[in-house]
């Protein structure tokens, strides 16, 4: 069974103008379309990549699966139970299984606090063990990370670089014991000599705690790296998922292909093809129905404009584009 | 590629006086950039690639120092040119500048237009309708329509921003644009488009370009010759083809290692242990060492001068003989991670 499952999940969020702008000029409220009819499942212990620019909504999806803002509509299941409708002490609780690694390790330790403090805080407020069973705890979760705790305990974040920071920030999402893990974008501040050590160190931890991850990021060459599968999405629309290697090596729907065709590669002698897309991102404002990838896609015709395909997740395996005109793309365009 | 040096470089140093001491943050730099390439300077955080070009643009903090064999910028010396000249005709006019973060380097008060005219008016003589025609070819040479001249910042995308940066840059025909990150921070489609450009704008107005970034994979695609730095030195400088596929330095092994690419899905990453130096005091090994697994004795005693493999590719490793071989041995894990 699946570990988590979102069921056609949307989240809106609400533009509402100020009393003189709705009294006097009438502009109506507006919507923020963030995450639109999205299913999904993450299944245990695997890497679910999630890639997109910004505005995709990948950011508000972990949210939603965190418990940290509600969905608009839909529902989210945590091992066949209904959690999007939580409160109080049972949401609380159901905090502990899903924690986040944040991406920028230099804002998000609390500077006053000494690392040891950093990473008991959780279980301290949780109340999880007694205060000598946090200590062993945190001790062994700093060493897994890599940091010997007699070396790292008393230290300040301001006293570390910024890979050990990244460090306590994953051993404080991991001292909780949790069932899955939301990194997102956690090498985005780290430099390029040690962000493929942190990556070992995660899938290390992943398999070895036997956690299941959702690492989202913009950086398609690093989801390469670490992700089993891997969502693409567009503008609050899940328009891509499968396996990662079928994802990349063999991209379907049209925003997948420009996007992988615009990653530089390494090699002074690739030369890239030009993407065929127009046009700039737009803002998830009231967007029309649809695809909503339609006005920027070469391929696009009025079936795309009228209804937008979902993706079917039964299978978790099955690779898939949310699509209406994959017969029409051949595989030399981009 | 015309043989001509436009910038020449000779054992720039640069340091900061601080209360804990004289912290060298580029130490013997030399290097040529020729008429039309683009040169490329890879580093990591505080490897000094910013306070470099901070040095060349007299843009440095009040305690940061620099002192140089050679700076000479298309036959003048910019060492003992005065400051108010330098302003007048080389800032801007013959060098300018496309700042990290360019992004958020647009007055947000003024309109975008205007602010360009403003830099044109500044440093040539000319109505403010001329300046404006020129503001307009400049939008078109970087993909942006010309009516968005009179927008404020934000109502610019953030590629848009930086593609009003770059025209800016290319306002007064410069024949030296200096890129710091110009596109780091970008969605990737954003990113495509902008390097896209910045190759037709070197292709079509022949200005030479220093672009400097910590994303090899931007470097390999944009750049003629690459300089790769560390620790406030350059380790290695060669021409791309060569740099990527006959790397020397250990360093340069070690950073393609640990950089993923899309071609190469699931293919192993080996990070290089240990951490930056500080550069705070004098510098008496090679900045590398402490991470080398190919270090010897001599390395923590001595400074390594540049060696000389072929035509345009210096190195500064004592083992630059046995590149071959440190090729061999820096794919494997083992020796990056079990030597320490």
């Amino acid at each position: 069974m699946a570990l988590f499952e979102l069921k056609n999940v949307n989240r809106h969020f609400e533009i509402r103008p100020g009393l003189v702008s709705r009294v006097l000029h009438r502009h109506p409220t507006r919507w923020i379309k963030a995450v639109e009819a999205l299913n999904l499942t993450l299944e245990e212990d695997e890497v679910l990549g999630i890639a997109g620019e910004s505005g995709c909504g990948k950011s508000t999806t972990c949210m939603m699966i965190a418990g940290l803002a509600p969905p608009t509509a839909g529902e989210i299941h945590y091992r066949g139970k209904r959690v999007d409708n939580l409160e109080g002490e049972a949401l609380r609780r159901h905090r502990r299984h899903v924690q986040m690694i944040f991406q920028d390790p230099y804002e998000s330790l609390n500077p006053r606090f000494r690392v040891f403090d950093i990473v008991a805080e959780g279980p301290r407020a949780m109340a999880l063990w007694p205060e000598r069973g946090i200590g062993t705890r945190v001790a062994d979760i700093l060493f897994a990370v890599g940091l010997e705790p007699g070396k790292y305990n008393a230290r300040f974040p301001h006293e570390l670089s910024g890979g050990e920071r990244q460090r306590v920030g994953i051993a404080s999402a991991l001292v909780m014991e949790p069932e899955t893990v939301i990194a997102d974008e956690p090498l985005s501040m780290l430099d390029v000599s040690i962000r493929a050590g942190i990556l070992d160190l995660l899938r290390g931890l992943a398999q070895e705690r036997h956690f299941s991850c959702i690492y989202v990021s913009h950086d398609l060459s690093i989801l390469g790296n670490i992700a089993d599968r891997l969502l693409v999405m567009y503008l609050g629309q899940a328009v891509e998922i499968g396996p990662l290697k079928q994802v990349i090596r063999a991209p379907k729907h049209p925003y997948t292909r420009a996007l992988i065709g615009a990653v530089p590669v390494p090699d002074p002698r690739y030369r890239r093809p030009i993407p065929r897309i127009s046009g700039d991102i737009a803002r998830p404002i009231d967007p029309p129905p649809g695809c909503r990838f339609a006005p920027r896609c070469p391929y696009a015709d009025a079936s795309c404009r009228k209804t937008f395909l979902g993706l079917d997740t039964s299978d978790p395996l099955h690779h898939q584009a949310a699509c209406h005109r994959l017969e029409q793309i051949t595989d030399d365009d981009i | 590629m015309t043989t001509k040096a436009v910038l020449e470089v000779r054992d720039l140093n640069v340091r900061y006086n601080t209360s804990a001491g004289p912290i060298h943050a580029v130490s013997e730099v030399s290097f040529d950039v020729f008429g039309d390439e683009v040169f490329g300077i890879a580093g990591e955080s505080g490897c000094g690639k910013s306070t470099l070009i901070r040095a060349l643009l007299r843009l440095l903090s009040p305690n940061g120092i620099c002192e140089s064999a050679v700076i000479s910028f298309k036959g003048h010396d910019l060492r003992t040119m005065p400051d108010r000249e330098f302003r007048k005709d080389i800032l801007w006019r013959e060098i300018s500048l496309v700042p990290q973060s360019a992004m958020n380097s647009l007055n947000p008060v003024y309109r975008v237009g205007a602010q360009i005219v403003e830099a044109i008016r500044a440093h040539r003589r000319c109505t403010r309708a001329t300046a404006r025609e020129r503001v307009a070819e400049l939008f078109d040479v970087v993909g942006l329509q010309a009516d968005l001249m009179d927008s404020y910042p934000h109502e610019f995308s953030g590629g848009m921003r930086q593609r009003a940066m770059i025209a800016m840059a290319l306002a007064l025909d410069p024949a030296l644009i200096i890129m710091d990150e110009p596109t780091t921070g970008l969605d990737v489609l954003v990113q495509e488009r902008i390097l896209r450009r910045i190759r037709k704008i070197r292709d079509a107005i022949a200005s030479s370009i220093i672009l400097i970034t910590h994303d090899i994979a931007v470097i390999a695609e944009m750049c003629d010759r690459i300089a790769v730095m560390y620790g406030g030195r350059f380790m290695e400088q060669a021409r791309s083809l060569d740099l990527f596929e006959s790397p020397h330095h250990p360093y340069t092994l070690g950073l393609k290692n640990a950089f993923p690419s899309i071609h190469a899905v699931g293919a192993e990453l080996i990070s290089i242990p240990g951490f930056p130096p500080g550069l705070i005091g004098p510098q008496t090994s090679c900045p590398f060492e402490p991470r080398c697994p190919f270090r010897i004795e001599r390395c923590a005693t001595e400074t390594p001068q540049p060696v000389t493999i072929t035509e345009q590719h210096e190195i500064r490793c004592f083992r630059s003989a046995e590149a071959e071989s440190l090729r061999e041995l820096a794919k494997s894990k083992a020796t990056w991670h079990c030597s320490n």
